[in-house]
């Protein structure tokens, strides 16, 4: 008889890690959450949390912050999504916390609601209590999350000090929290983009359009291609033009660009990918372009 | 295409962030975006050169003081492998990081200027990776184009490694003459060192044998959550009971007989369920859930093995521990949480037999503590049994963490030597 070798795919091991994660929350935490914006990432976040505690249903509800300036495709995977789990979604809005005078909204044509996002999620948090929120972030996104833990430890203003972290040794990840103090679990951590992709062409995931070429009414800021849209101000300077372009990342739309593709097919999107010589957030994010730690300090504040 | 998982030691000066920016940038994990960054900030500040250090020093504080403070982790694949880098900063005084990258390595390179040979910190470094029992390490002398790719010189650093290295519990060691810098034999092998017949680094690390590395014949499954549908997903789940965890050691399949600790009943796997449906067999690392053919009272921080291959079920353990924590020092009858696999319990430290000098490997006998990044042989009792190989044998079950009760911090990781 051949003797097996037991070796185990990237893409296994890296699923089986990310299961063991989710498990570990469930039972050590009183309440946690899965944030869940209908982008990729959270979208393999919840599929992973389905095998986890396959054939009982997901022990957590899922949570999106929306600004209110979110793609109208994506608003709707995300709530078609929710009810075919059978699962509890929580929208905490960034348009009632300026309503209720918690921020106040940016002004002028670079107005964004990214940063005001923060506030809403901490007071949801708060709100509901929770003690563990997962999210999709992986390391190889920026240098800030380079660093940061699986585990990552959010003091009772819910701020991440990056210089004090607790040590993580092998699997075993320190669960302990005071009242008030909450844990970010990011069990994608080890992923790549690359995974990503190919973890959702192999489990054959669905994921909104707008992931996918289409004909779009763009304009040119910074070298990004912004939507038209209401909640975009353009300035006169800005022509419109028709473009057939995708979105390799998915946020507000006032801050997330288009790429310039003609990928239709996940197959397509992996191998535009696999050529590409700029990262996800370089290509596509002016939240990140603020300056050279622009992450690390949103992330001291809360941020995702 | 699998995972290969490295730790990097060594500080700026050796070379550590050019070798990693190379195999970065030579991989296509360095993308244009993060270059232009990188040079940008090093114009910015009146650098001659691109400080590929700026790739991986991510944080604010770490760019300003311009060292490596803590673990970074970078990714980048090849056609055969795929590659995580935990970079860890080389100074004495970030030892507790070093542990912790090297925790989860599959191998080592520990960096070496051939022009100062084997120094202190070199020791240092192949002494935590053998403490931690990283299977393989690579001692990448780096800079020969400084010393003329001398062979004599390669020669006079592998013997007295070598040496050195005898004293310590490392299998598998390799031996690599490169100029990161240069870029000879990091990606491919080099033309100016005809004398070296060995492969390329990146060809050792797409190639190094690491299926082995596992422990593939002690069954070893702790119980991690329990599966009990209140709300199934079908209704013919209704009475489902399943018991969740990732493998941690041998082979298990159905039919099996296994014992559970810590009642010592036996039972049979009945099956063994994934979302993707049942399965033949399960080994480290998958995750999977396992169902048995008698209904037995089983919970979280519970250990699946076999009748006649058990761990230690022990209330007594003789450990090394390396302490983490700035302030608070670890002495007899300090009391701490333990987490050993799933399963948390109250520890008491007894003894501290002796602090190791992590860079000479001589034992203090005298010691009456351990401060930060120190490094000890203690006895611990534990107020319930926990279920435990040593480490040498089971990283997974034989490695634990320290945690602080009041502060709630993780102080100190522990590798069992030894159990009651």
């Amino acid at each position: 008889m051949l003797q097996r070798d037991y070796t185990t795919s990237q893409l296994d091991v890296l699923e089986a890690e990310a299961i063991h994660i989710m498990r570990e929350v469930a039972a050590e935490f009183e309440r946690p959450c899965l944030l869940f914006s209908g982008g990729k990432d959270s979208i393999v976040m919840l599929r992973i949390a389905e095998k986890a505690f396959w054939p009982a249903a997901i022990p957590f509800p899922l949570m999106h912050v929306d600004t209110g300036h979110n793609f109208d495709e994506v608003i709707e995977f995300r709530d078609r999504r929710a009810a075919e789990l059978g699962a509890r979604l929580i929208v905490a809005s960034v348009q009632d916390s300026i309503d209720q005078g918690r921020v106040v909204e940016e002004t002028g044509r670079r107005a964004s609601r990214n940063r005001l996002q923060t506030t809403t999620l901490l007071d949801a948090i708060e709100e509901h209590e929770f003690d563990a929120v997962f999210g999709g972030a992986r390391r190889d996104e920026e240098k800030a999350r380079a660093k940061e833990r699986v585990f990552s430890f959010r003091d009772d203003f819910g701020q991440w000090d990056p210089k004090n972290q607790r040590p993580e040794l092998w699997n075993l990840y320190n669960a302990r929290i005071r009242k008030g103090e909450h844990i970010r679990v990011f069990p994608l951590s080890n992923w790549t983009e690359l995974d990503v992709w190919d973890y959702i062409r192999r489990e054959g995931i669905e994921i909104p359009s707008i992931y996918f070429a289409h004909t779009r009414k763009v304009f040119e800021r910074d070298g990004m291609l912004l939507p038209d849209s209401d909640v975009v101000q353009r300035g006169e300077d800005e022509p419109l033009f028709e473009a057939v372009v995708r979105y390799r990342t998915v946020g507000d739309m006032t801050c997330t660009g288009a790429v310039q593709s003609t990928a239709a097919t996940v197959e397509e999107i992996i191998e535009e990918i696999a050529a590409t010589r700029i990262t996800e957030r370089g290509a596509t994010r002016a939240d990140d372009r603020s300056s050279e730690a622009a992450m690390e300090d949103r992330k001291r504040e809360g941020y995702f | 295409m699998d995972i290969l998982r490295f730790a990097t030691a060594g500080s700026v000066d050796d070379g550590k962030s050019t070798l990693i920016g190379r195999l970065l940038f030579d991989s296509k994990a360095i993308f244009e975006d993060q270059l232009e960054a990188v040079e940008r900030t090093s114009r910015d500040r009146g650098t001659e050169y691109t400080d590929l250090s700026l790739l991986t020093d991510g944080l604010r504080a770490e760019r300003e003081q311009g060292i490596t403070i803590d673990v970074a982790y970078r990714y980048f694949a090849t056609p055969r492998r795929k590659f995580i880098i935990a970079d860890t900063p080389g100074h004495i005084q970030y030892t507790r990081n070093m542990v912790t990258g090297a925790s989860t390595a599959d191998l080592a390179i520990v960096l070496i200027d051939a022009r100062k040979g084997v120094l202190e910190q070199s020791r240092r470094h192949a002494f935590l990776t053998s403490l931690l029992r990283v299977p393989h390490l690579v001692l990448a002398v780096n800079k020969m184009d400084l010393v003329d790719y001398s062979q004599e010189r390669f020669e006079e650093i592998r013997e007295e490694f070598t040496a050195f290295a005898s004293k310590l519990n490392i299998n598998d060691l390799t031996f690599i003459p490169i100029s990161a810098l240069n870029g000879d034999n990091v990606v491919s092998r080099s033309e100016n060192m005809p004398w070296y017949l060995g492969t390329s680094l990146l060809h050792h690390l797409e190639n190094v044998h690491i299926a082995s590395d596992r422990n593939l014949t002690d069954v070893r499954f702790p119980v991690q959550y329990v599966i009990r549908p209140q709300r199934a997903t079908d209704p013919a789940f209704h009475d489902y009971r399943g018991y969740a965890g990732q493998v941690a050691g041998g082979v298990l399949k159905p039919g099996d007989e296994v014992v559970h600790l810590p009642s010592g009943l036996t039972t049979r796997i009945a099956s063994i369920d994934t979302f993707d449906g049942p399965i033949e067999e399960a080994f480290p690392p998958m995750s999977v859930t396992l169902r048995f053919e008698d209904d037995l009272d089983i919970s979280r921080g519970d250990m699946i093995a076999r009748p006649n291959n058990q761990p230690q079920s022990a209330q007594e353990l003789e450990a090394m521990v390396c302490w983490m924590a700035d302030g608070v020092k670890l002495g007899p009858r300090s009391k701490l949480m333990i987490k050993h696999t799933t399963r948390t319990a109250r520890a008491l430290v007894r003894d501290l037999h002796y602090r190791l000098d992590v860079n000479t490997l001589h034992r203090d006998e005298e010691a009456t503590s351990l401060g930060l990044n120190e490094i000890g042989r203690v006895s611990l009792r534990v107020t319930q049994p926990l279920f435990v190989d040593d480490y040498s044998r089971n990283r997974a079950t034989g490695g634990f963490i320290l945690v602080d009760e009041t502060t709630n911090a993780t102080v100190g990781a522990g590798m069992v030597i030894d159990a009651r």
